[in-house]
């Protein structure tokens, strides 16, 4: 296991080498000037090459990039170009309200999906099947942010009952585990949970089905197990499936979305980026992109080590 | 009577005294949803354009020229700020003096005097000074590159020259804010410390900032003048760049203030009981047209011609009636809109039988290509109304080909030059323009010598009689004889169709019922001191 664990862990070296270059590269090669935003109108020559060379893009491409990987390595993401505020103090609490929004749209779209699912392929051909199957296809086709829309004029502007943006009265400094402050957390936690909630039914329920099929089923039956215990062996056997697409669903999440947070004004990662796109604000961004990346990496390196628990064949692999 | 009759009673009178107090006592707070992404720079010059300027400039600092935006009624004109009266010297028109404001404190109890000036001035243009601020210096330069020098005289007077005589200075000052010297030495000479707890003279001091959520600021009860203390105890500013999360936080009560909403929401917002303000102010959008040899518009009867095709009418309609039609660079009423002898409105036969004069027929059509953004500040709603457009150039014989970018790459085009590499084969770029003092609405515009960047003449339009003129404004200090000049450069560019006028934005807000007092200045600056809610 160890080694395997070390085998792993040395492939996220070059992933994370790749991730950072492209980055890097796709960033730089977008058309427009990265200073445009805070340049003024009428800025003279002398402003934009002092700017440019205050920023380091006066150098070639792969210097800045070299003395930025460099930089990040120790920790120091740079300042933001809009702001100068220190780019790792912008993340951390951007990650950090990400991963609640996140872990909130999991645990509803885990438990809805995992219900459905298992619902769907006990029942496989029936009529059940067909409804929940029907309800797995709209939640993964629903665009979330216009879900986002749907909800916020049902239950914000025509019941008022839950608020429409934001994070508290106080924003999220003022953030309490409390209803007064969890409310705000609901409609965008719904919003985002739908899609996995629609993949985890479906991949659930083909897994659920095809394992009932299998021979050794109608062996524990034979053998008179009870349908409880009957559904912790299939529940296992689906498990390394199941866990392969909620890692890819839980990494998705928490690296927040881009219009559900800009919708709900939610100041996650999401809306971080969002604001650095169209502010071309390149550090925030490339620093942003890259911690998004390398939690992608790191949760996926943890569900394989956790299949690969449940089913010890992978490690073979 | 019975104890427990006497605590009924009691507990009925604390309750039903409670409504009438708490009114009393509770604070007042308008919340406002900002269209900007992130909260503007809060250490003195803010960031994100003019609702930067709206909203964290004239409310936590002042300049030493203020506007006066306490008419709904006329353009928004000069008054005296942190200075009380200025002078140009009558022999050397570089060198200005100002006299400051006697008794004005920064919010954290600090004296506001000439050092504090040159101070300031330091921190934005002497690069070597220890409180310059690169983020701030690049923020002014816009306003500040005409400055070559500034002076302490005595604690209440400054010099400050400018490098060619410049009429236009006052203007340029009135965006140039002041923060303390004191609250920067307090933290640690750290402008990041400085943005959480920034100290200026305006009526508005920040008591909290929280990064990319929100400001809060609240009343300055000692600002110096006692006409602009807000009325409202706390003003809380809140990035929302999603129009309709604007329009929904509105609507479920979470604000109540919203800057732009989308066309398409007026109606519901006005079934609501929400007030849908607006008014002219200083926005035009736009086409600013090439006039290099190999563009059509190089012949004026081509530029009417375009000017002529646009039914700005219907194009009023298609954006909800929230913008008038263009006329010009300035609307009509403004001091500056002069006599132009060029009608500019919907007249088709009128545009074909220009561009059949200059040469053109159905089948040799003009043949043009466009920059446009899909959004961008000031931009209204570009798409529709380019396509829009494009129809009614079709329509007399104009063949128009779009080049869609995002705004930031736009404006680097437009930043660049009709004649730059990038350029090549573009015939207009649409960028939404402010007109709100004399360089940009005209003198930088039309002068054959301001070319981009540092001016705003983008296709090289080049016309000897709007040189003169534009230098005559440049060099005449004063103000009477300098508006009388505007107006007849005005009417020049609109004679010779410098640009593309299409329509002037009305600015909408949307306020809840319960806002009060807000008068909407012809600016794109607003004052929300009298501002409160009820």
């Amino acid at each position: 296991m160890l080694t395997y664990f070390l085998r792993r862990v040395l492939y996220t070296i070059p992933i994370a080498i790749g991730v950072s270059l492209v980055c890097f590269a796709l960033i730089h090669l977008a058309p427009g000037d990265p200073l445009s935003a805070v340049m003024p109108e009428g800025a003279s020559s002398e402003t934009i090459a002092s700017l440019r060379s205050f920023y380091g893009f006066d150098r070639p491409l792969a210097i800045q990039y070299l003395t930025w990987l460099t930089h990040v390595v120790t920790g120091d993401f740079g300042y933001s170009i809009m702001t100068r505020r220190a780019v790792l103090g912008e993340i951390g609490p951007a990650v950090f309200n990400s991963l609640m929004l996140g872990v909130a749209a999991v645990l509803i779209g885990f438990t809805v999906g995992l219900l459905l699912g298992l619902i769907a392929g006990y029942a496989a051909g029936s009529a059940r099947d067909r409804v929940v199957t029907s309800l797995a296809v709209a939640g993964v086709s629903v665009p979330h942010y216009w879900l986002g829309m749907v909800l916020i004029v049902i239950f914000a502007v025509n019941l008022g009952v839950l608020p429409a943006t934001g994070m508290g009265a106080g924003g999220s400094t003022n953030f309490a585990f409390d209803w007064e402050s969890l409310k705000y957390l609901v409609l965008p936690a719904i919003s985002l949970s739908v899609i996995p909630a629609g993949i985890i039914a479906r991949t659930v329920r083909g897994t659920v089905a095809e394992v009932l099929k299998q021979d050794f089923i109608q062996t524990l039956y034979a053998k008179g197990l009870s349908p409880r215990r009957i559904c912790l062996h299939v529940a296992k056997n689906a498990a390394p499936t199941v866990l392969a697409i909620i890692g890819l669903q839980l990494a998705q999440l928490l690296g927040g979305s881009i219009l559900v947070e800009t919708v709900f004004s939610w100041p996650g990662t999401g809306f971080l980026l969002n604001t650095a796109i169209f502010t071309r604000d390149l550090p925030v961004l490339q620093g942003t992109i890259l911690v998004l990346a390398m939690f992608f990496v790191f949760i996926n390196l943890i569900v394989d080590l956790i299949q690969s628990a449940f089913d010890p064949r992978i490690k073979r692999n | 009577m019975s104890s427990k009759l006497v605590r009924k009673l009691a507990l009925a009178v604390v309750l039903g005294t409670m409504p009438l107090a708490s009114p009393a006592l509770a604070e007042k707070v308008l919340r406002v949803a900002m269209t900007v992404a992130d909260v503007p720079l809060t250490t003195g010059q803010p960031s994100q354009g003019t609702e930067g300027l709206r909203f964290m400039g004239g409310t936590v600092y002042d300049g030493l020229v203020n506007w006066d935006l306490s008419s709904a009624d006329k353009a928004a004109a000069l008054v005296p700020g942190l200075a009380e009266s200025w002078t140009v010297d009558a022999a050397d028109k570089t060198k200005w003096l100002f006299k400051l404001r006697r008794g004005v404190k920064f919010h954290d109890g600090s004296d506001f005097n000439a050092d504090a000036v040159v101070w300031n001035f330091d921190k934005l243009l002497k690069r070597d000074a220890p409180q310059f601020d690169q983020a701030q210096s690049v923020q002014a330069s816009q306003d500040d590159g005409g400055i070559a020098s500034w002076a302490k005289i005595d604690d209440l007077t400054v010099e400050i020259r400018t490098k060619t005589p410049d009429s236009v200075l006052p203007y340029n000052l009135v965006n140039l804010f002041f923060s303390s010297p004191k609250r920067w030495e307090e933290l640690g000479h750290d402008w990041n410390k400085v943005a959480f707890q920034p100290s200026g003279t305006g009526p508005w001091k920040v008591d909290k900032f929280v990064p990319h959520e929100r400001v809060e600021l609240v009343r300055n009860a000692d600002y110096w003048n006692p006409k602009r203390i807000p009325k409202s105890d706390r003003l809380v500013l809140l990035p929302m760049p999603d129009p309709n999360t604007r329009v929904a936080a509105l609507l479920s009560g979470q604000v109540d203030w919203i800057e732009a909403p989308p066309p398409d929401a007026i109606p519901r917002l006005k079934q609501s009981g929400m007030n849908i303000v607006t008014n002219v102010y200083p926005h035009v959008w736009p086409f600013q047209i090439s006039l290099m040899d190999n563009s059509p518009f190089k012949d004026v009867r081509v530029r009417k011609a375009a000017n002529l095709a646009i039914d700005r009418d219907g194009l009023v309609k298609l954006l909800g009636g929230l913008a008038i039609p263009a006329k010009g660079m300035v609307y009509p009423g403004h001091p500056w809109f002069g006599k132009p002898s060029f009608d500019i409105r919907y007249d088709p036969e009128e545009a074909k039988r220009l561009l059949a004069e200059a040469g053109y027929s159905e089948k040799n059509p003009v043949k043009i290509k466009f920059v446009i953004a899909p959004s961008g500040s000031g931009q209204m709603l570009p798409l529709p109304m380019s396509e829009f457009i494009k129809e009614n150039f079709h329509d007399v014989g104009i063949e128009l080909e779009f080049v869609v970018m995002d705004w930031e790459a736009l404006r680097a085009r437009r930043r660049a030059g009709a004649w730059a590499p990038e350029n090549k084969g573009i015939d207009g770029v649409n960028n939404s323009w402010s007109f709100g003092d004399p360089d940009f609405a005209l003198i930088k515009a039309a002068a054959s010598y301001e070319p981009v960047p540092t001016g705003f003449n983008w296709g090289r339009y080049n016309d000897p009689k709007s040189d003169e003129l534009a230098r005559a404004a440049q060099t005449t200090f004063d103000p009477v004889e300098q508006t009388k000049i505007l107006a007849e450069l005005h009417s020049r560019i609109v004679d010779q169709a410098m640009w593309i006028w299409v329509v002037h934005d009305l600015g909408p807000r949307a306020l809840s019922p319960k806002v009060k007092g807000f008068v909407p200045a012809q600016s794109w600056l607003q004052d929300l001191t009298p501002v409160e809610i009820q």
